[in-house]
C-alpha cells in the first residue's frame, strides 16, 4: 500500500474540511425549514383569517421564554468556543454543560407546552394549524435534541482530558449547528406564537 | 483536513474481508459498491418495464416468465390493473432514484471525485460508507413494498395526493408509507454524499487546480450535488406532512378538511424538475470528458460550459411549475414558468454545441465509449428539442400526460443516464477494475442499444400525438386510441430486443473483470489526474502527492514542443 505525505500545503488553500461540510449540511436543513415555514405561510393566507382565532389559544408566555432560553443556549455555546479559544478547560467544560442545560429547560418547556394544548383538546388533528404547529415545533425539537447530544459528546470529551485535543474544531461545529437551530426557531416563534 | 488524513492513515494496515469489501472507508470500493447496487436495481427496474410493455401490446394476455410473481398481485400471469399502477410508480422510482443516482452520482462520483481533484480519499470517509449502507437499506425497503399487503406504491412515481394519502382510492396501504420511508432514507443517503462531494472538491484539491482548472465531470457532479442538497429539503418537508396525512390523520393535502393536494405538487415538482438535471449533468459530464480525449482537441469553451451548467443549475429551481399547467393552478404563472423553462434550454445549447464544436476536425478515434460519447449526444438533441414543446404552455395542455411526455424523457434520461452511464462505463473501466474491456462486444452492444432503443421510444411519439394518456391500464378499451396497438406491438417487441441487446455487455463486463487484458495507467492518453494514478489505484490513491500546473484538456495544443500531443495535468508545459 502506497501512502501520500499529506502535509500542511498539500491542498489548495480553502476552508478547513469540517467547516465546509457543516455549512452545506446547514444549507441542506434551511431547505426543509424553508419548505415548511412557506407552506404554512401560504396555507395561512390562503385560510382568509380563520387561522387566527385557532393561533389564539397557543402559550406565547411559555414560547417567549422559551425564546429566552434557546437564546441564552446560544451564548453559553459562544461563550465555550471562546473558552476553548483560550485553552482553558475547565471555563469550556462549564458553558459546554450550561449549553446542553438549556436545551434540556427548552424541550422541558415544550414537554409542559405540548400537555397543556393536549388537554386543552388541541391535537394535532384539530385543524390545519394546529397540525402545523405540532409538525413544526416537533421537528425543531428534533433538532433541539441531536444538538444537545452533540454537545453532550463534548461536554463528555472536555471531562475526560484524554480526549480533548479533538474537541477544538468541532465545539466551533457543533456552535454553528447549535445557532441554526436557534435561527430556527426565531423564525417559528413569531410564525406560530406572534400572529394571532 | 484531518478528518480524511486520519482515515487515511489508520487504514494502512492489513484489512480483513469484511473491512476492504463491505463496511470499507474506501472511496473507490464504495464506488464500486454503488455501481453494482445500482446495476441489480436496474435490472429489477428493467423487470417492471417488460411487463409494463407486455400488458400495453397484448392487453390481459399473460405475461411469460412472471409466474414465480405472488399470487395476489398476478393472476396466472396476467397483470392487473392494480399491479399495473405499482409496476408504473415503482419502475419510475426505481430507475430515477436507485437506478441512474446510485450510478452516475454514487458509483462516477464516488470513484471519480476524489481522484480527479488528487485528493486521498473523500473528505469524510465514514460519511461515504454509512451514504452506502443507507441507500442499500432504501433499497431494501422499497423491493420489500412489493410484498406487503395490498402491493407496493400505486400513486404513480409523484405520488399525487389524494391517491397517495388515502388508501380508499388505490386499496394500498403499507405500500405507500414504505414507498415514503425509502426516499426518505435515499434522500439521506444522497444528503452525505453531497455534504462529501461538495467538500472534497472545494476544499481538497491539489496544489494548483484551481476551480477553473477541474475536469468538466468534476464541475457536473458538484453541480448536481448543490441541486439535489437545495432541492430536496422541500421535498423532505413535503414527504413529512404527507407521511403524517397517512399515519396521524392530520390532513394537510385533504381538501375536505382545509388542506391542499396542490401544495404536494409544489414541493414534489420542485424538488422533482432540478432531479432531473442532477442525472443529467454526470452523463453529460463524462460524455464530456471522453470527447476531447478521442478527438484529441482541447474541450471546446470550456469556461463557457462552466458557466452554462451554473445557469442551468440556478434557472432549475424556477422552472417546476411547467408540470403542473393543467393541474389547476393560478393562471398568472403559467407564462412565467413557460418562459423560464424554455430559458433553460439556452445553457444546454450551448454546452451541446461545444461538443460538436469539440469534434468539428478532431482526430476522432471511434472507440466504444466514444461512440457512446456521440451516441448520447444525438439523441440527447432529440429529447431536448421535444422538451421545447412540453415547455410551452399552449402545446403542453394538448400533450400533457400523454405517451409523447413519455417519449420525451425517455429520451432525455435514457441519452443521458443509459448511454451516458455506459460512455463512463466503458471509459473508466480499466481505472476502475485495472482490465480493459472488449472493444468488438462493445461495439456491438452500442449498435443493437442505439438501434433498438429509438425503435422502442420513437413510436410512442406518435401515439402521444395521437392523443394516448400514459399510464392506463388497457388504452384500448377507447374506440379512439384502438389504432394505436400495433405501435405498441412494436415497440414492446422493440424492448424486449433492447432487454437482450444487454447480455452483450453483461457478458463483456463480467468476463473482462476477471479475463481481461491487464490495462496500463492511460489507456486512453488522456491528461487528467485520475490517469496518472495507477490502475486500479491503491488506498490512498497516488504515490506522490500530484501537483498542478495546467486545465485537463490540453491535446494536440501547436505551441507544445514535444513528441506527444496531450500533456498530462500534473506535468507543467513545454515551452
Amino acid at each position: 500500500m502506497s501512502s501520500i505525505a499529506v502535509t500542511e500545503n498539500y491542498y489548495e488553500k480553502t476552508m478547513p474540511i469540517g467547516k465546509m461540510g457543516i455549512w452545506w449540511f446547514l444549507a441542506s436543513e434551511i431547505m426543509v425549514f424553508g419548505g415548511l415555514i412557506g407552506s404554512y405561510i401560504l396555507y395561512r393566507l390562503a385560510s382568509a383569517g380563520a387561522w387566527a382565532e385557532m393561533a389564539h389559544h397557543v402559550s406565547t408566555a411559555i414560547g417567549a421564554i422559551n425564546t429566552l432560553v434557546l437564546l441564552t443556549s446560544s451564548l453559553t455555546m459562544v461563550l465555550a468556543h471562546a473558552a476553548i479559544e483560550d485553552e482553558n478547560r475547565r471555563r469550556a467544560k462549564l458553558y459546554l454543560g450550561l449549553t446542553v442545560l438549556g436545551g434540556l429547560l427548552f424541550l422541558g418547556f415544550k414537554a409542559i407546552e405540548y400537555t397543556t394544548e393536549i388537554s386543552n383538546g388541541f391535537t394535532p388533528l384539530s385543524g390545519t394549524f394546529w397540525a402545523f404547529y405540532y409538525t413544526m415545533t416537533g421537528l425543531h425539537g428534533l433538532h433541539v435534541l441531536g444538538g444537545m447530544i452533540a454537545n453532550f459528546a463534548l461536554f463528555v470529551m472536555a471531562s475526560r482530558g484524554t480526549l480533548w485535543p479533538n474537541t477544538h474544531q468541532r465545539v466551533e461545529y457543533c456552535g454553528l449547528y447549535w445557532h441554526f437551530v436557534d435561527v430556527v426557531w426565531i423564525f417559528l416563534f413569531p410564525l406560530l406564537y406572534l400572529s394571532y | 483536513m484531518s478528518s480524511a488524513a486520519t482515515a487515511h492513515a489508520t487504514h494502512e494496515e492489513k484489512l480483513s474481508f469484511w473491512r476492504k469489501y463491505i463496511f470499507s472507508v474506501d472511496h473507490k470500493v464504495i464506488g464500486k459498491q454503488y455501481l453494482f447496487l445500482g446495476m441489480f436495481m436496474a435490472l429489477v427496474g428493467g423487470l417492471l418495464a417488460y411487463l409494463m410493455r407486455w400488458e400495453l401490446a397484448w392487453p390481459e394476455s399473460p405475461v411469460p416468465g412472471t409466474g414465480w410473481i405472488p399470487e395476489p398481485t398476478m393472476f396466472q400471469g396476467v397483470v392487473p390493473p392494480e399491479f399495473y399502477n405499482a409496476i408504473v410508480t415503482m419502475h419510475g422510482t426505481i430507475m430515477v432514484f436507485f437506478v441512474a443516482m446510485p450510478i452516475l452520482l454514487g458509483a462516477f462520483g464516488n470513484f471519480l471525485i476524489p481522484l480527479m481533484v488528487g485528493a486521498p480519499d473523500m473528505a469524510f470517509p465514514r460519511l461515504n460508507m454509512m451514504s452506502f449502507w443507507t441507500i442499500f437499506t432504501a433499497s431494501v425497503v422499497m423491493i420489500a413494498s412489493f410484498f406487503v399487503p395490498g402491493g407496493a406504491a400505486s400513486a404513480g412515481w409523484t405520488g399525487y395526493p389524494p391517491l397517495s394519502a388515502n388508501p380508499v382510492y388505490t386499496g394500498v396501504n403499507w405500500g405507500i408509507t414504505l414507498w415514503i420511508l425509502g426516499l426518505a432514507l435515499e434522500f439521506a443517503s444522497f444528503l452525505m454524499g453531497g455534504i462529501n462531494f461538495l467538500t472534497t472538491t472545494v476544499s481538497m484539491r491539489a496544489r494548483g487546480l484551481k476551480m477553473m482548472r477541474l475536469p468538466l465531470m468534476v464541475w457536473m457532479q458538484i453541480t448536481a450535488a448543490v441541486i439535489f442538497m437545495l432541492s430536496v429539503g422541500p421535498l423532505i418537508a413535503g414527504a413529512v406532512l404527507l407521511l403524517l396525512d397517512r399515519t396521524a390523520g392530520t390532513s394537510f393535502y385533504t381538501v375536505a378538511q382545509g388542506g391542499d393536494p396542490l401544495l404536494w405538487q409544489h414541493l414534489f415538482w420542485f424538488f422533482g424538475h432540478p432531479e432531473v438535471y442532477v442525472i443529467l449533468l454526470p452523463g453529460l459530464g463524462a460524455v464530456l470528458e471522453v470527447l476531447p480525449v478521442f478527438s484529441r482537441k482541447p474541450i471546446f469553451g470550456y469556461k463557457a460550459i462552466v458557466y452554462s451548467t451554473i445557469v442551468a443549475g440556478v434557472l432549475s429551481f424556477i422552472v417546476w411549475a411547467h408540470h403542473m399547467f393543467v393541474s389547476g393552478m393560478n393562471f398568472k404563472l403559467v407564462m412565467p414558468f413557460s418562459i423560464t423553462t424554455i430559458l433553460i434550454s439556452v445553457p444546454f445549447t450551448i454546452i451541446l454545441l461545444a461538443m460538436m464544436a469539440t469534434l468539428w476536425k478532431g482526430a476522432i478515434r471511434f472507440t466504444t465509449p466514444m461512440l457512446f460519447a456521440v451516441g448520447t449526444l444525438a439523441m440527447f438533441i432529440i429529447g431536448g428539442l421535444t422538451g421545447i414543446f412540453l415547455g410551452s404552455a399552449t402545446a403542453d395542455i394538448y400533450l400533457h400526460d400523454t405517451y409523447f411526455v413519455v417519449a420525451h424523457f425517455h429520451y432525455t434520461l435514457i441519452s443521458a443516464v443509459f448511454l451516458g452511464g455506459f460512455t463512463a462505463m466503458y471509459f473508466w473501466f480499466p481505472k476502475m477494475f485495472g482490465r480493459m474491456m472488449n472493444e468488438t462486444w462493445g461495439k456491438v452492444h452500442f449498435w443493437l442499444t442505439l438501434v433498438f432503443f429509438n425503435l422502442v421510444f420513437m413510436p410512442l411519439f406518435k401515439a402521444g400525438l395521437g392523443g394516448e394518456m400514459r399510464r392506463l391500464y388497457d388504452p384500448f378499451q377507447y374506440d379512439f386510441l384502438k389504432p394505436h396497438q400495433p405501435l405498441h406491438k412494436f415497440a414492446t417487441i422493440a424492448a424486449i430486443l433492447l432487454f437482450a441487446s444487454q447480455i452483450p455487455f453483461l457478458i463483456n463486463f463480467f468476463w473482462s473483470l476477471f479475463k481481461g487484458k491487464i490495462a496500463d495507467r492511460n489507456p486512453w492518453q488522456a491528461n487528467t489526474l485520475e490517469w496518472t494514478a495507477p490502475s486500479p489505484p491503491p488506498h490512498g490513491n497516488f504515490e506522490i502527492a500530484p501537483s498542478v500546473y495546467h486545465g485537463p484538456y490540453v491535446y494536440s495544443a501547436p505551441n507544445m514542443n514535444m513528441k506527444e500531443d496531450w500533456q498530462p495535468q500534473d506535468q507543467p508545459l513545454a515551452s
